[in-house]
């Protein structure tokens, strides 16, 4: 039943080495896929760069193919691709003219540092309104719940967005506008990339508090959904767990209903919402797009937009891929942690 | 020890048994509200639907209609809810729009649904390679970020909303093939399979005809919360200019105009609430059924 078993320390190491081993294929597969999907579309990346005038003209048209390799045959492309993968190249992004590995380094902390901080503001609300649900149902804080999940969930991010610009920028003044610091403010030197971290750093506490308003209104608007679904998860498993015996037995010894509650049923209950969780923050990380490009945002998701417009398949094909990574990553280590913390699965 | 044990037992029964009772009336009270929520949302989606399908009947207007010299006016008697940068009516065009959003929604979810249940289905019953491959074919589809994916696509494809519709779908099957297989899982080893097998009908009688009619509960909720995701897709690949071609009345290419109009709220905020209604509309009757067809969430 325990941890005792000899054999359980092999089993978990086994266990994790099989889900990278399959991570790893897949990962390799999802760079095919995107290789696919870059080159074998409709789209002209030709047209789209050139504009008309030189798009008219062949000797430059025939120019930039050969420059950006687009005369290769796709095997030989895609192998290229493979073998700069290899080295940690991702090419060269058509429009910027820099490394794509360069963009994506410079564009990720300002993704992370959003969506870390959306992901928190989620749990620390949508946590304990989802166990409250749970332990006063059907009172007015589970419909509370309810209404504000089902909001949150239901609402475009894009016109949420909107709306708080319009209401907490233009018409109260309350927080700042788009942007990561405001125009007055100089940007502190490049340490670890992240706005929060490099302005202490460099003690300009000015800047740290401007960058901190101007993160409030997108991480609330990117939080706004994951928060929904946190909520109602963790209603539903703590509404699962507290239908189990051993609650049953806890009450019948006499225990104190809050004991009860977050010693018993709560621990029981986060299983699943660890697994919703950590989707929810991968997907968060990757969901950015609209709440960057609406908050001109200088992250990954407006880079993945704009290139995805300029069809500057480099880009795309090197973002899809490093999400991608990320994706997988987040699962497998949702899956190992699930592992630990629940004996039974290993099992099966 | 043995008395008190049994006096521990008899409470138990008691507190389960006054549980039971007082649940009764607070059952009926649920079993109200929660069939309220439902048909309040069948309501909404019921009333855009056929908004969508009268439109050109009961709007005063034409959506594509342009009226420089009428342009952002405030909603009014004559324009309820305004009119936009070109002078067009924004009421109009966002009952207008409501025919897109319905029909992407649906064509999405309805074919991507059929596509991942068909692979899911098939990978259950056929078990051994064919499922395995199915299987990681799904698996891989996992890996990618819906909306980058779709983007990606759309972006390639071209704009238009039937090359972002292709690109949804790309993205949208392998939840249904994922949730298709554990119900067939779930059914094939049931007596009334292994019945069929036994009086000769062909596997795919035994797929589609009998085992699907089964499981198809679990589907059915996913697919009706899943519209009000695919209009919410949908209209963020429109936002971002990747949906329809301009002219075409649509939600989130609308709410795209009017983002910059802060003092002409009006543009962006009313077509926003369509989709706010619309979305809210399909949850609560994806709720309401996944209740009603759930005999263990309904006993709670």
């Amino acid at each position: 039943m325990r941890y005792a078993a000899t054999g359980e320390n092999d089993r978990v190491l086994r266990y994790i080495t099989s889900r990278l081993l399959v991570a790893a294929a897949m990962v390799l597969l999802a760079t095919l896929i995107v290789f696919l999907i870059a080159n074998t579309v409709p789209g002209d990346p030709v047209l789209t760069q050139l504009g008309d005038v030189a798009a008219n003209n062949p000797a430059i048209v025939e120019a930039y193919r050969h420059k950006w390799g687009l005369d290769l045959p796709i095997w030989d492309r895609y192998w290229i691709f493979l073998r700069g993968l290899a080295h940690g190249d991702l090419g060269l992004s058509i429009s910027s003219q820099r490394p794509v590995i360069d963009d994506i380094a410079q564009y990720a902390p300002a993704t992370v540092e959003l969506s870390t901080v959306a992901f928190l503001l989620s749990l620390i609300f949508g946590l304990p309104l989802g166990v409250l649900a749970a332990m006063k149902r059907d009172s007015w804080i589970d419909h509370l719940a309810r209404a504000v999940s089902l909001i949150g969930v239901s609402s475009p991010t894009f016109w949420l967005a909107f709306i708080m610009l319009a209401v907490f920028y233009g018409w109260l003044g309350w927080a700042p506008g788009p942007g990561q610091i405001g125009a007055d403010q100089f940007p502190p030197p490049d340490v670890t990339g992240f706005m929060l971290i490099d302005a202490p750093l460099a003690g300009q506490w000015d800047t740290f508090w401007d960058a901190i308003a101007h993160l409030a209104l997108p991480a609330i608007v990117l939080a706004a959904s994951t928060m929904g679904l946190i909520t109602r998860t963790t209603r539903a498993a703590m509404l699962e767990a507290l239908s189990q015996d051993y609650i049953r037995v806890a009450r019948a010894k006499g225990l104190l209903r809050r004991a009860i509650m977050l010693g018993h049923a709560l621990p029981n209950a986060l299983l699943p919402v660890i697994t919703l969780g950590g989707l929810a923050y991968a997907q968060l990380l990757t969901g950015t797009v609209l709440t960057e490009t609406i908050f001109s945002w200088p992250g990954l998701g407006r880079y993945t937009f704009q290139s995805a417009v300029f069809l500057d398949f480099p880009a795309i094909m090197g973002v899809t891929l490093v999400v991608a990574v990320v994706y997988v990553f987040v699962n497998l280590l949702v899956d190992v942690s699930y592992a630990m913390l629940d004996p039974r699965v290993m099992r099966r | 020890m043995t008395a008190a044990r049994g006096a521990a037992l008899t409470d138990t029964a008691a507190a389960a048994l006054a549980a039971a009772t007082s649940s009764a009336a607070g059952r009926r009270r649920r079993w109200r509200r929660r069939y309220l929520l439902a048909a309040l949302g069948g309501a909404a989606v019921l009333a855009w639907a056929l908004a969508a399908l009268l439109a050109p009947w009961i709007t005063p207007y034409a959506p594509a209609t342009v009226n420089v010299a009428g342009r952002l006016a405030a909603p009014s008697a004559a324009h309820w809810l305004g009119t936009d940068e070109l002078g067009r009516d924004v009421l109009t065009r966002i009952i207008f729009g409501a025919r897109t959003s319905l029909i992407v929604g649906f064509t999405v979810v309805l074919i991507g649904g059929a596509l991942g249940t068909l692979v899911g289905a098939v990978a259950a019953y056929a078990r051994g390679w064919a499922e395995e491959i199915l299987m990681r074919a799904t698996d891989l589809m996992f890996c990618f970020p819906p909306i980058i994916l779709a983007m990606a696509i759309a972006a390639a494809l071209g704009i238009g909303t039937r090359n972002t519709v292709i690109a949804m779908l790309v993205v949208w099957w392998p939840k249904f093939a994922r949730l298709a297989r554990s119900l067939v899982l779930g059914q094939r080893s049931l007596e009334y399979v292994a019945a069929a097998r036994t009086i000769g009908f062909a596997p795919a009688h035994i797929l589609f005809r009998q085992i699907l009619p089964n499981a198809l509960g679990p589907l059915v909720v996913l697919l009706t919360l899943d519209v009000g995701n695919a209009i919410l897709v949908f209209a963020g690949l429109s936002f971002l200019g990747l949906g329809v071609v301009p002219p075409t009345p649509e939600w989130g290419s609308m709410v795209s105009e009017g983002r910059e109009l802060v003092s002409q709220w009006w543009v962006a905020t009313f077509p926003g609430l369509a989709i706010l209604t619309v979305v809210i509309g399909f949850n609560f009757v994806g709720d309401g059924l996944r209740d009603w067809l759930d005999p263990h969430a309904r006993r709670r």
